[in-house]
């Protein structure tokens, strides 16, 4: 028989702290309130005071409503009983099916220990030139999406999610407009790739506290599969409204805060779900996707800032295109030393080029004078940005590496690409076949 | 036992009421039903300490056991460790792989060093010997090196040796000697001893000025910003510049005996390719895997934070321990600005008055003292032996005038600042030449370093200049300064770390390959107009490529050189 506490103390955000007893930090309770039964979990304790964050929110609570502690920290269930349904951030089913209890697993566990990962060393391919040659996605790579509201970075984390070659897509939604859910489920449906995906949805008109468990749930679905061999791919959109309820909660326990009103420990609360992602020892893997919209496109705020300190890279998407400044697949290398040999010489001329074709434009744009070096720029930079850049190319790697040599025979003779001479003898277009 | 009772628990910091003395940072157990969590004191205000635990707290309740060990966190020192890989506690995470399987289960201590495994030990010390803390008692051998078994550097005055084993096979904890003090109690000596981790070990005789370079083959550090053995260096950088790659190829190629990785609060996956790769990769010094000169310690951002804070102490006493061996460490950080979080963390919890950034008042002192601990030692036989640390900095928001970056500043010997310009035009090594330093020494003559960095220099005015004037607007002069600073950046300062010849550059390759370029630079080429000094310069540097990629004093490295010298002799006949 449990126990119902009913002298609330305070109520101050969504955190109410009640009196009671012999209760486990991070343990689950639950809310009883006229308006309906809330879960909760414990976040402090001190002496008697049990401070709770409600999931539902603190609207309507009365200091005479009843808490009742479960005895356990949150669990979600699990298996192939998911595969194809919706539930929200407490993981209660949205989608008129039946509520399932079985397999349950504790959300947030222990973290992997570093020798049972292995190195990554299996690209994921997306057909799109600027992630396949200049960024390579690797499995069980983290790697967020910058961008600034408006751009269409859920639609290129479909784009990926149904291109690659994963067994179960999860979807994590944090303050995600309906519509975008809506695009979402008919894309995997679409795609016929509903069937095996799960989604946790929390939309921006939900309960804040709900948009902190979503990763946590989302992940530690993907674990459980993934233990059991599966290959995971976990969306994670929008990151930043997961940040900033964290940083509403930490306001309200008046924790001090270190940068912009966000806690101090804003990076290992990151970093204890980005590491989830993984590839096991003898077992599956988890390859994270997220979107972080970054405030003012300003790559230094905290959310961007703590976020690529963790990630293994991030796609800067700006005004509808992977930017490759500023854009960084930190795995790259695992997998572009294995595709085709000139992958590498590819994507570092056509980069360091790239990037000097940006400062003929910033000469440009003064009103200087072009030398024949800056036309020949001027040329490869439209080239590049119409054939590489752009999202509505889709061609496998071979074919864009090919596209590079052209782009680059079109536009240079090869000394002026810098490309080494044993190098251009096997790929410059025109020289070998004579 | 003395014990105490939890009254509070808050993220990783638990209070506990207690009622006989404690000691600050001493070691405490919370019993949780059948688990046994360790933590630190980090605070005492009346009858209530507060600690931080190094394990995740959850399901921990009010009321439950504490129970004090009156140790300071230490760490077991001794053979075994060169190969191992420990969490920030020193515990083996392979060990605790093998009992519990994927994950780092809480609770979990196991003994840092096998008790099982036997050593073949030599003696050097005879009855009748004095000693003291530190001095070599005898040896065994752990993988090339000889390893020292010495007096407890914790043992205080002289010691007349009783008796040495003779040599023989033993394990950590058999006695291989026994030393008498001056009050006359007989007591053993072992393979191994603990140390506290947060106190430096001072079992030398005295602290020398660090002059000798520390070869890591990195072209841009060797010749222009160079790091001394017993000296200290810092990486800054914004995220995705190049630090932790530039510390994977310095633990690689660096010329020191003993390497010790601290990985502290970034990303397991680094470290599992270091652990993966090291065993299988030579070490062209010693013909050894580089596993067998390796520690890690490994505390990623997921793993606790408490013990991410003690983790870097943990790697320092680690590398003390083998200077006092008469061996070169080096010890890399990456990234003390967890370490530094860590701290602000706690700092947090115990609401403690915060400073810039919310970090603590005393980040600047134990940065500082951290760096102290580095240096080179004349042991008491004479033998020298030394501490190289070098830590990456993750700025906040990639500014250097954040709080962890400018305390490192101030007591650091080198600065290596990587520039987020440079890694975007993907000019690796991303260190920033104009704005990096070295207080040390370079093997490159100093005349043809300054002319380097005053090219660099020029260079870049000239480039700021043409922004103003165009390319149009600068004299012939300049612009043929400009080409070959760029020339110089290109084939010189970058590194591709994926070119197996070029990711490292002997010394005697850099000094000949700098005056070779020294001689360009000081060549007038007398070009007739820029775009016949823009094609002279491409041709160049791309010869140069090749010759960066090929094997030093090879058949190709040889031809090569005659190409290019071919292509300066016609030049300058032109000019
Ligand atoms: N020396 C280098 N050569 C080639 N690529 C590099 C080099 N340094 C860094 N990179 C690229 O940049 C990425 C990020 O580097 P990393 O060292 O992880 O950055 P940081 O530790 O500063 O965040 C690497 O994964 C690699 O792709
Ligand atoms: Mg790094």
């Amino acid at each position: 028989m449990q126990k119902y506490y009913s002298n609330i103390t305070q109520i101050v955000g969504d955190v109410i702290t009640v009196e009671a007893e012999n209760v486990g930090n991070m343990e689950l309770a639950q809310v009883i309130t006229r308006r309906g039964t809330s879960l909760a979990q414990v976040i402090r304790l001190d002496g008697r005071k049990v401070f709770l964050q409600v999931f539902s929110g603190s609207r309507g609570i009365s200091t005479g409503d009843k808490v009742r502690f479960l005895g356990h920290p949150m669990r979600i269930p699990t298996g192939e009983l998911l595969l194809g349904r919706i539930f929200n951030g407490s993981g209660s089913p949205l989608d008129g099916g039946p509520a399932l209890d079985e397999n349950l697993v504790e959300v947030g566990g222990p973290p992997v220990n570093p020798v049972k990962r292995i190195i990554p060393e299996k690209m994921i391919r997306t057909g799109i030139p600027m992630i396949d040659i200049f960024n390579s996605l690797v499995e069980s790579q983290k790697l967020p999406v910058f961008s600034i509201a408006g751009e269409p970075y859920n639609e290129l984390l479909a784009r990926i999610a149904i291109q690659a070659e994963v067994d179960i897509i999860i979807l994590g939604g944090m303050g995600l407009k309906y519509d975008d859910y809506l695009f979402f489920k008919e894309t995997l449906e679409e795609q016929g790739a509903l069937s095996r995906s799960i989604v946790f949805m929390h939309t921006a008109a939900d309960p804040i506290v709900e948009c902190l468990l979503v990763p946590d749930i989302s992940l530690a679905v993907a674990e459980n599969f993934a233990l059991a061999g599966e290959r995971v791919l976990v969306l994670l959109t929008d990151m930043s409204n997961f940040c900033d309820a964290l940083k509403v909660i930490s306001i309200t326990m008046e924790q001090i805060p270190s940068n912009r009103g966000y806690p101090g420990d804003l990076y290992s609360q990151l970093a204890s779900r980005y590491e989830k992602a993984v590839d096991f020892d003898a077992a599956g893997s988890i390859t994270i996707l997220a979107a972080t919209t970054m405030p003012g496109d300003d790559v230094t705020h905290p959310i961007p800032d703590n976020t690529g300190y963790i990630t293994e890279g991030q796609f800067y998407l700006k005004n509808g295109v992977i930017e490759p400044f500023g854009s960084l697949s930190r795995l790259k290398q695992q997998v572009n030393g294995k595709t085709r040999e000139d992958h590498r010489t590819i994507m570092d001329t056509m980069i360091q080029l790239f990037a000097e074709y940006r400062e003929t434009l910033e000469k440009q744009a003064m009103g200087f004078e072009m030398s024949a070096w800056d036309r020949k720029l001027l040329k490869y930079g439209n080239l590049f940005e119409k054939k590489m850049m752009s999202l509505e190319v889709n061609i496998p790697l071979e074919k864009a590496l090919d596209l590079g040599w052209e782009i680059l025979h079109e536009c240079f003779s090869p000394e002026e690409t810098g490309i080494k001479r044993s190098m251009i003898e096997a790929y410059w277009p025109g020289t070998h076949e004579g | 036992m003395r014990k105490g009772r939890i009254t509070r628990i808050s993220g990783n910091m638990v209070t506990v009421s207690f009622d006989s003395p404690v000691m600050q940072n001493e070691v405490a157990y919370i019993q949780h039903r059948n688990e046994r969590l360790k933590s630190e004191i980090i605070r005492v205000r009346g009858t209530l300490a507060e600690m931080q635990v190094y394990e995740d707290t959850r399901g921990l309740k009010v009321g439950e056991e504490v129970e004090f060990t009156g140790d300071l966190l230490s760490v077991e020192l001794g053979p075994g460790m060169l190969g191992q890989i420990f969490d920030g506690l020193q515990n083996p995470l392979p060990d605790l792989a093998a009992q519990c399987g994927y994950f780092l289960k809480r609770g979990i201590y196991m003994e840092a060093l096998s008790g099982s495994d036997e050593w073949e030990f030599t003696p050097i010390a005879k009855a009748g010997d004095r000693v003291r803390a530190g001095d070599k008692i005898g040896f065994v051998k752990e993988k090339m090196f000889r390893h020292y078994c010495m007096v407890p550097f914790s043992w205080e005055g002289f010691f007349e040796v009783v008796s040495v084993e003779k040599p023989g096979k033993f394990t950590k904890n058999q006695a291989i000697a026994h030393l008498k003090d001056e009050k006359g109690n007989v007591r053993p000596v072992s393979l191994c001893q603990r140390w506290p981790v947060k106190i430096p070990i001072r079992a030398y005789k005295e602290k020398l000025k660090p002059t000798e370079p520390l070869v890591t083959k990195m072209r841009l550090i060797d010749s222009l910003f160079p790091v001394a053995r017993g000296g200290t260096y810092c990486i800054p950088g914004p995220f995705g510049a190049g630090k932790t790659v530039l510390q994977q190829l310095i633990s690689k190629h660096a010329d020191a005996d003993v390497v010790v990785i601290a990985a502290c609060g970034e990303r397991a996956g680094e470290v599992v390719e270091t652990i993966k790769t090291f065993p299988t990769l030579v070490d062209p010094r010693t013909g050894h895997p580089l596993s067998d000169r390796t520690v890690i310690i490994c505390n990623t951002s997921s793993m606790p934070v408490a013990a991410r804070e003690s983790s870097v102490y943990t790697a320092v006493t680690i590398a003390e321990y083998y200077r006092q061996m008469g061996l070169h460490v080096l010890l890399l950080a990456d990234s003390t600005s967890r370490w530094a979080q860590a701290m602000r963390e706690m700092s947090g919890r115990l609401e403690e008055i915060p400073g810039e950034e919310a970090f603590p008042a005393y980040l600047e002192s134990h940065i500082a003292s951290f760096y102290e601990r580095a240096g080179l030692v004349s042991l008491y036989d004479g033998t020298l032996g030394s501490v190289t640390i070098g830590g990456a900095v993750s700025p906040a928001g990639g500014n250097f005038e954040e709080p962890v970056t400018q305390a490192t500043l101030k007591v650091v010997g080198a600065f290596h600042g990587l520039s987020r310009n440079r890694s975007d035009a993907r000019r690796y090594p991303a260190i920033d030449p104009l704005i990096s330093w070295s207080k040390y020494r370079s093997f490159i003559d100093q005349a043809q370093k300054e002319r380097g960095q005053w090219l660099l220099r020029k260079g870049n005015d000239v480039a700021q200049m043409m922004k103003v004037v165009g390319e149009e607007g600068t004299s012939l002069a300049d612009y043929s300064d400009y080409l070959k600073s760029e020339f110089f950046d290109f084939v010189y300062l970058q590194q591709n770390a994926f070119d197996p010849v070029d990711e490292a550059t002997p010394k005697e390759r850099q000094a000949y390959v700098f005056s070779f370029i020294d001689r360009i630079i000081q060549s007038d080429f007398s070009f007739t107009s820029k775009d016949e000094a823009l094609h002279f310069f491409q041709q160049l540097r791309q010869l140069f490529r090749g010759w960066n990629s090929s094997p030093w004093q090879s058949e190709e490295f040889e031809r090569t050189e005659a190409e290019i010298r071919a292509l300066l002799a016609e030049r300058i006949k032109a000019g």
